[in-house]
């Protein structure tokens, strides 16, 4: 399909897909959100793009693998599981750290973003795998 | 204020059935994901009445997303409308 309009298109939706996704990952511990929603948000912007041109073409273009995508997820999950062996807590419990910025915004960091960044890369790498594998033929 | 809200709201769920009807019974695929689209219009509706009822924002985001499904499900299908493989 070689639709102009939908190919320009898809090149300003995937920022505003992308900023969502982050939106939606960052906020995720106190709303609606997280890890798994922001990267189906954000594998979409994927979609949309092979959607709109054709999908092997976009396969061949990759920079980045989705098997790649996958073991990076994977490794932040481990990251994440190791601040709680420091101190006296336990393996897995989470670990926060407050950010002042001189503004009036607070910024809670902790462990438990670092996972939700894990399953965010993890999804993104399975959602497209998937999607490759359907669309396209060996 | 209240009550006109919760009246739409509520003709907004019968709407929603007879959506879900059109989409059982529907005779052709076109039929059926015409009924989606709707649907997910539909949704969106319900997504921002409860926000205006309930004071709260993030359950605008869930319609918005809810959108965004929608649309690349309706590009889906006038792609397969239009003869073409997937991988065109």
């Amino acid at each position: 399909m070689n639709s102009i309009i939908l190919q320009i298109a898809s090149r300003y939706l995937k920022v505003l897909l992308w900023s969502f996704a982050v939106l939606a990952l960052l906020r995720g511990h106190n709303y609606p959100g997280g890890g798994f929603i922001g990267g189906l948000l954000a594998s979409l912007s994927v979609v949309f793009t092979s959607l709109s041109y054709s999908p092997q073409k976009i396969k061949n273009n990759l920079r980045i693998q989705p098997e790649h995508y996958i073991a990076f997820g994977l490794l932040f999950v481990l990251l994440s599981v190791l601040p709680g062996l420091s101190g006296e807590k336990f393996l897995m419990e989470g670990e926060w750290i407050s950010l002042y910025l001189p503004l009036v915004l607070t910024i809670k960091l902790g462990s438990p973003l670092l996972f939700d960044t894990g399953i965010f890369f993890g999804v993104i790498g399975v959602v497209t795998h998937f999607f490759f594998t359907l669309s396209t033929k060996e | 204020m209240n009550q006109v809200l919760n009246v739409l709201l509520y003709i907004q769920i019968i709407l929603c059935f007879f959506c879900l009807y059109r989409i059982i019974k529907g005779p052709t695929i076109a039929d059926r994901m015409v009924g989606i689209d709707i649907f997910g219009i539909l949704v969106v509706g319900i997504c921002a009445i409860i926000a205006m009822i309930t004071e709260r924002s993030f359950i605008i985001d869930i319609g918005i997303a809810w959108i965004i499904l929608s649309f690349i499900g309706t590009l889906t299908l006038a792609k397969y409308l239009g003869g073409r493989k997937l991988n065109e």
